[in-house]
């Protein structure tokens, strides 16, 4: 789903839509988000991703003007809304249980928004007609919320939230009550109506994958914070902590002191597997400093020859082996007794397995796959 | 125990095959509504069909043996067509339903502040609050009814409080008027409106009417809207909760309403014991019952009915 698109966050000229900053607030004495700032460019399909707890649904809620931030302010489009009322903000937002009004039928339902606006009736019925035929709905237009499935509900909810024009939409977990087929197909839609209105999105996940599929840039949250902000590409290959690194996909960590840093490498030594450590390029870390060093599963090779190198190269038993279908994950355990995963791709159909269980193997990449993590 | 197996196998099997009819159980709540209701709405229409006569009971018996032959049936009607007859009997059952229909949308207009409030508050508090509503029902009726009488009379509570502020300069004629009674009939029976409404509240999806905001919804029209049409379980309930035991109210009228105003409660009331005309206090009763009581059952069952279409 990765497309070229404009990175406005690159740009200096571009000013962003929304602002947030410094937002906290607390529950009594539990900090549910703590001096926050954010900055979402028009446009924008942006995803808060963080397992329960961290502050995403919150933040998603100040946003829609359901709670109020105990500090900090939000700005969209250069205008202070930190005080406004959710009925009067240009925003909408799409609630994970859909709230779909269950007295009024579907058409009523999306016209519910367009009916507290100063329009004509035949404003109302085209506006409402329009979404609905945007959602692929307007069959089911007469029938009530408990006759139609959740899929159908989803697709009602974002159809009333578009038919307001707001300037921003929130999306609180979307496919949550969805099942796991129609959720990637919802995914697809999903983005395909929002590149079609050009609204910008935010929206909250506690699902990686989702999140990573659908969204231009995404935020990692934990502990009422935003540990780091990038496009998909950028969190998973460049995560700049140990946190970030094992949250999106799987990645080993290997713990290490640095030693030396040349011009295109730096070298960490991991006393725990006897192991020395390239990671290019070269990291501003002091010599001596504690850090770890993150692999992700696909990107190490696995040999039962020994690799003709001296960095970057361990040696395990294999432990277990998770047939997943395309790839299967091998479970190696090293001396020290970590374990590291390698994924290796099930090229052949039937094909006996080259390594098997019990088998000692010789792990093996390259300095620019590992990561250098400080925290 | 293992002495005797063939009966304690025997038993088993006799319990296992009572176990499949757990319909048995409604044969209580029907016997129950057989003998304290069928029953006596029967032995009341009976009565409403007699002429009243001089004696005990004093009234004419319906079925009579002639000759040990005959079965004479006699049914009086003139009970009912007195009724339809006297302009003033339709008119005072007019003023009932009036008066606990207003009694009623006055208590549901207190009722919703109340019953949100409770809704809102901290799960502790909320057992307190819902505790003291339901507090008064451990004082006897008569006596809240009649500290009214303290508070509403020339020298009582209200009448000081605004000669005091200086509102007024001398007392209202407040108690014995259709006012006092509908202040009666509201406390009374504000309990059964707000505990449905709090329930209906309750039950409903907070997330519906945080979407209404979102959409441009103003709160107060939100409430309108989305509020009032998903709690209407609730106010129905609360509805017929206190407007039917209203309509038939004796005791707030006979203590707050004074001579001039007249509840089917208190005509009833003066038929049966000052006239010790029985058939024809029965014959109001049944009245109200077939007035009253049948058309509000059967809109309860046809909302009931447009509910499970909609779910």
């Amino acid at each position: 789903m990765e497309k070229d698109r404009i990175e406005p966050w690159h740009s200096f000229d571009e000013v962003p839509q929304i602002q947030i900053e410094g937002i906290s607030k607390r529950y009594g004495n539990f900090p549910a988000l703590r001096k926050l700032n954010l900055e979402i460019y028009k446009g924008e399909f942006f995803s808060l991703l963080g397992s329960s707890g961290c502050g995403k649904t919150t933040l998603l809620r100040i946003l829609g003007g359901f709670e109020t931030p105990s500090q900090g302010r939000i700005l969209i489009d250069g205008i202070d809304i930190t005080k406004l009322p959710p009925y009067k903000r240009p925003i909408n937002m799409m609630f994970q249980s859909y709230a779909l009004f269950p007295h009024m039928t579907v058409e009523e339902n999306v016209a519910f928004g367009l009916k507290q606006e100063s329009l004509t009736k035949k404003e109302i019925i085209n506006r409402a007609d329009h979404y609905l035929e945007l959602v692929d709905m307007i069959d089911l237009r007469k029938r009530k919320p408990d006759q139609l499935s959740g899929g159908q509900r989803q697709r009602i909810a974002l159809a009333r939230c578009l038919a307001k024009q707001p300037r921003v939409l929130l999306l609180d977990e979307p496919m949550a009550a969805l099942d796991k087929r129609l959720r990637e197909k919802t995914q697809f839609h999903l983005v395909n109506i929002q590149e079609k209105v050009g609204i910008t999105f935010i929206m909250v996940t506690h699902d990686q994958e989702e999140a990573m599929t659908m969204s231009t840039r995404l935020g990692i949250m934990r502990g009422g914070q935003i540990l780091q902000v990038g496009t998909p590409k950028e969190i998973y290959e460049y995560p700049n902590s140990q946190y970030v690194a094992t949250f999106i996909g799987n990645a080993n960590v290997l713990d290490g002191v640095v030693i030396e840093t040349h011009q295109n490498h730096s070298v960490i030594r991991n006393d725990e597997n006897d192991c020395m450590v390239y990671v290019s390029p070269a990291s501003n870390a002091a010599v001596d400093a504690l850090v770890h060093v993150s692999v992700r599963p696909e990107k190490i090779l696995i040999s039962k020859e020994p690799f003709d190198v001296e960095y970057n190269t361990l040696t395990g038993v294999v432990d277990e082996i998770a047939y997943w279908g395309d790839v299967s994950m091998y479970h190696i355990q090293l001396a020290s007794k970590q374990i590291i995963q390698v994924m290796v791709p099930n090229l052949l159909r039937g094909a006996d397995r080259p390594i098997t269980w019990n088998d000692k193997v010789y792990l093996h990449w390259k300095p620019q796959n590992g990561v250098l993590l400080v925290s | 125990m293992n002495k005797n197996p063939a009966r304690l196998i025997r038993l088993k099997a006799w319990l296992s095959a009572l176990k499949p009819n757990e319909k048995y159980v409604l044969i209580l709540p029907y016997i129950w509504c057989v003998l304290f209701l069928l029953i006596p709405f029967l032995i009341l229409l009976k009565i409403s069909l007699s002429d009243y006569i001089f004696g005990t009971p004093p009234f004419s018996p319906i079925f009579e043996w002639i000759d040990q032959r005959h079965l004479r049936i006699q049914l009086f009607f003139s009970n009912y067509t007195f009724f339809f007859k006297d302009y003033l009997y339709m008119r005072v059952y007019i003023e009932s339903i009036l008066m606990a229909l207003f009694s009623t949308c006055v208590a549901t207009i207190i009722s919703y502040p109340f019953a949100y409030a409770i809704h809102k508050s901290q799960p502790a508090i909320k057992t307190v609050l819902i505790l003291l509503i339901i507090l008064p029902f451990y004082t006897s009726f008569l006596l809240r009814v009649y500290a009214w009488v303290g508070l509403l009379s020339a020298q009582g509570g209200i009448n000081a409080l605004l000669l005091w502020v200086g509102i007024i300069d001398e007392p209202l004629k407040l108690l014995y008027t259709k006012f006092a009674v509908v202040i009666g009939i509201v406390y009374c029976y504000l309990p059964f409106m707000i505990l449905p409404l709090y329930v209906s509240l309750d039950r409903m999806d907070r997330e519906c009417l945080e979407a209404a905001y979102d959409l441009g919804c103003h709160p107060i029209k939100a409430f309108f809207t989305i509020t009032v049409p998903l709690t209407k379980n609730g106010l129905f309930a609360g509805f017929i909760l206190m407007f039917i035991p209203a309509i038939g109210e004796f005791v707030i009228p006979e203590i707050l309403g004074g001579a001039n105003t007249l509840m089917i409660g208190r005509i009833v009331w003066n038929e049966f014991f000052n006239n010790r005309d029985w058939p024809f206090a029965a014959s109001i009763a049944i009245l109200m019952f077939f007035f009253v009581v049948i058309p509000l059952k059967y809109l309860q069952k046809s909302t009931a009915k447009k509910e499970e279409v909609d779910e």
